[in-house]
């Protein structure tokens, strides 16, 4: 290395002397006294290399030139190693181990206990009596009641309009100021099963809550990215009228699961393969994305989706049984930043 | 002189202050001027709303939601402690007029008429108040930025390592090739017979012994379901099949093609649907679909299974 610092030093030279003198005869004399104490600080710098840094160098175009060599050495070597590696793997043939899998956050994901087990009796048996059992056995269809917060602006409007075409048997309405616990017994009385805000802020709809209607659980969603129809490249025709299929993806745990039903309830139980319309719960990292796609299979093996209407990212915020009622009511799951964002590879979900 | 003398110091007070010299408790903007004092009746600064440069003054003032008369008068000029004199005013609006007028009732007719005004839009403006706390109120959480912005790079790394479109095209493959589609689509063909050739050049011989109760559970199910599609085409491929087997296959094979040559069936679906509540597991869509008719030749059934069982483990941990 202090081969390599001094030759580089070395190499400086010459071109600081040639920008010198592109300068001028006036700064002539300056310039070389400059020279002189860099030399010396280059040489004492070239005599103590273990406990030289590139940040110890004042001049900051130096600086700069000394941290890109250094990065260009580091990438070499990295690059060698590989080849390196490349190499042994040939040489070993079919007898070579076998490819590291690269570590991925989903990878590294913390066990969580309340994972489901597929055959979990426990899990089945509560499924088969909790709130949206009576949607699962096929005795209830989805009615949604979709609303805003006071006052919503264009964008919501049309964000909740979008949503009602996507959503079938789904019905938006103006809110007027009207308090949401006094709502509920009129929905629960007109039989809805499921009222959704969307909450507004700043022009821009950023929040849901989703409560299922006669006296099921409430949850409460961070909502972000938010794309219109309109918005998205390449897009369809609009969607019509049949009830789209469901994917749900990567509820794990007991959490994820409640969820995923809560989601899929909004939906009725037969879709129509005709639509060819699927709407897609996907969740990474905690994060639930929605799409709606029109897909068509081409062959058996392949087949090509069109994203259609609206999408949105939730992150769950809380999760209350019963309707909704935020200062009484008993929350089963809360959002604890400062808990749940210690640890990078624990998620909820 | 005495009484001049007052009256004059009035007017050179409201000369001082009013115009040419400063105020503290003015502010001047381009139109007009205004009186921060507390006991100012109107809030303009005016020759006759100054609260220092008139002797005799009368305000109306509120605190926490009960109205007060305050009243200066000259002869107490000299001691600033006692000056305002507070009345408090009834809860009845009618009452309390009546009593402003009883205490005012030789002042000039200005002071009056301005401290009822003030008294009316004070009670307007607590029944207002008073109002709005009933109604739904609005509450504002703060936002913390950088905990927005880590919130928002994760959302986007986690986008990125969604895939989502391959994952749904996976997914709706999945369901393809499970049957939850049904009659719909007729492609399962051609999928099945590739996937034959594939498996054909892997393992024969666990088949064996797997072959003869799938035999006895062919019979069963010949019996309950017999579902055809087009004929044509599987006769064709059951003829190409032959061809094939008969190229790769031992003579113990022979045997068991006979068999399935004599009970003709065909396929819909190339998977059969194994025992699972799929209603509850895949949280999907898909009908219990009727388990799917299997195709007669038995060691296709077995690589089947065998193709079967990695596919429907990762569908239930996904």
């Amino acid at each position: 290395i202090q081969d390599n610092k001094g030759k580089k030093k070395k190499n400086k030279k010459p071109k600081k002397k040639e920008t010198v003198s592109e300068k001028g005869n006036g700064e002539g004399s300056g310039a070389e006294q400059k020279e002189e104490a860099k030399a010396e600080k280059s040489e004492a710098a070239t005599a103590f290399p273990p406990t030289f840094s590139v940040s110890e160098i004042k001049n900051k175009q130096r600086r700069h030139l000394m941290f890109m060599k250094l990065k260009q050495e580091k990438r070499q070597q990295k690059m060698q190693l590989k080849k390196k590696k490349k190499k042994e793997r040939e040489a070993l043939g079919d007898k070579a181990p076998p490819k590291e899998v690269p570590k991925t956050i989903e990878n590294q994901r913390v066990y969580d206990e309340t994972t489901v087990d597929p055959e979990d009796e426990e899990v089945a048996f509560d499924e088969g009596t909790d709130e949206f059992s009576a949607y699962f056995n096929g005795l209830t269809n989805p009615k949604v009641l979709i609303t805003t917060s006071d006052r919503p602006r264009g964008r919501t409007v049309r964000f909740c309009e979008q949503l009602a075409t996507v959503i079938p048997n789904a019905h938006v309405y103006y809110r007027r100021g009207l308090a949401l616990k006094r709502i509920i017994p009129q929905c629960v009385a007109r039989n809805f099963t499921y009222l959704m805000v969307i909450n507004e802020d700043r022009k821009v709809p950023n929040g849901m809550v989703l409560c299922h209607l006669p006296d099921g659980p409430t949850a409460h969603f961070k909502m972000s990215s938010v794309r219109l129809r309109k918005e998205m490249k390449r897009r369809g025709k609009d969607p019509t009228e049949h009830s789209p299929e469901v994917i749900l993806n990567n509820f794990t745990t007991r959490l994820g699961h409640s969820i995923g039903r809560l989601l899929a309830a909004l939906f009725p139980q037969d879709p129509q393969f005709v639509g060819r319309q699927v709407a897609t719960f996907h969740n990474q990292r905690d994060f639930i994305f929605f799409r709606f796609h029109r897909y068509i299979f081409k062959n058996e093996k392949k087949v090509g989706i069109q994203e259609l209407g609206p999408r949105f990212t939730l992150k769950l915020r809380s999760l209350q049984k019963g309707t909704f009622d935020s200062k009484f009511g008993e929350y089963e799951w809360v959002l604890k930043r400062h808990e749940m964002d210690a640890c990078r590879r624990k998620f909820q979900l | 002189m005495f009484v001049i003398s007052s009256l004059c110091f009035l007017q050179v007070i409201w000369d001082i202050i009013g115009n040419q010299q400063f105020c503290s408790f003015k502010v001047k903007t381009k139109s007009q001027s205004f009186c921060r004092n507390e006991y100012n009746l109107t809030g303009l600064c005016n020759r006759s709303s100054c609260p220092l440069a008139n002797s005799q003054y009368a305000t109306i003032r509120e605190e926490k939601g009960q109205c007060f008369l305050y009243m200066k008068v000259i002869e107490r000029a000299a001691f600033p402690s006692k000056m305002w004199e507070k009345v408090k005013l009834s809860k009845n609006y009618e009452k309390a007029l009546e009593q402003i007028d009883e205490n005012l009732i030789y002042w000039p007719r200005f002071i009056r008429h301005k401290c009822k005004q003030r008294f009316t839009k004070i009670t307007q403006y607590l029944i207002r108040m008073r109002k709005l706390v009933l109604k739904r109120q609005r509450k504002l959480v703060p936002l913390s930025r950088k905990v927005e912005q880590r919130e928002k790079r994760k959302e986007e790394k986690a986008l990125i390592a969604a895939q989502l479109d391959n994952a749904i095209e996976k997914e709706l493959l999945e369901r393809l090739k499970q049957g939850t589609y049904g009659d719909i689509y007729n492609f399962p063909v051609h999928a099945f017979d590739k996937a034959l050739e594939q498996q054909d050049e892997e393992s024969e011989s666990e088949s064996e012994e797997e072959e003869e109760e799938e035999d006895e559970e062919e019979e069963e199910e010949d019996v309950g379901k017999r579902e055809f599609v087009a004929e044509e085409e599987v006769e064709e491929s059951d003829l190409s099949d032959f061809e094939d087997m008969n190229k790769l296959r031992t003579s113990s094979d022979e045997e068991e093609e006979d068999e399935e040559e004599s009970s003709e069936e065909e396929e819909e679906e190339e998977e059969e649907m194994e025992v699972e509540m799929k209603a509850s597991k895949s949280k999907g869509k898909s009908p219990a679909n009727g388990s799917v008719v299997r195709k007669k030749r038995a060691y296709v059934e077995i690589e089947y299974e065998q193709e079967t069982e990695p596919t429907s483990k990762s569908r239930t941990t996904s």
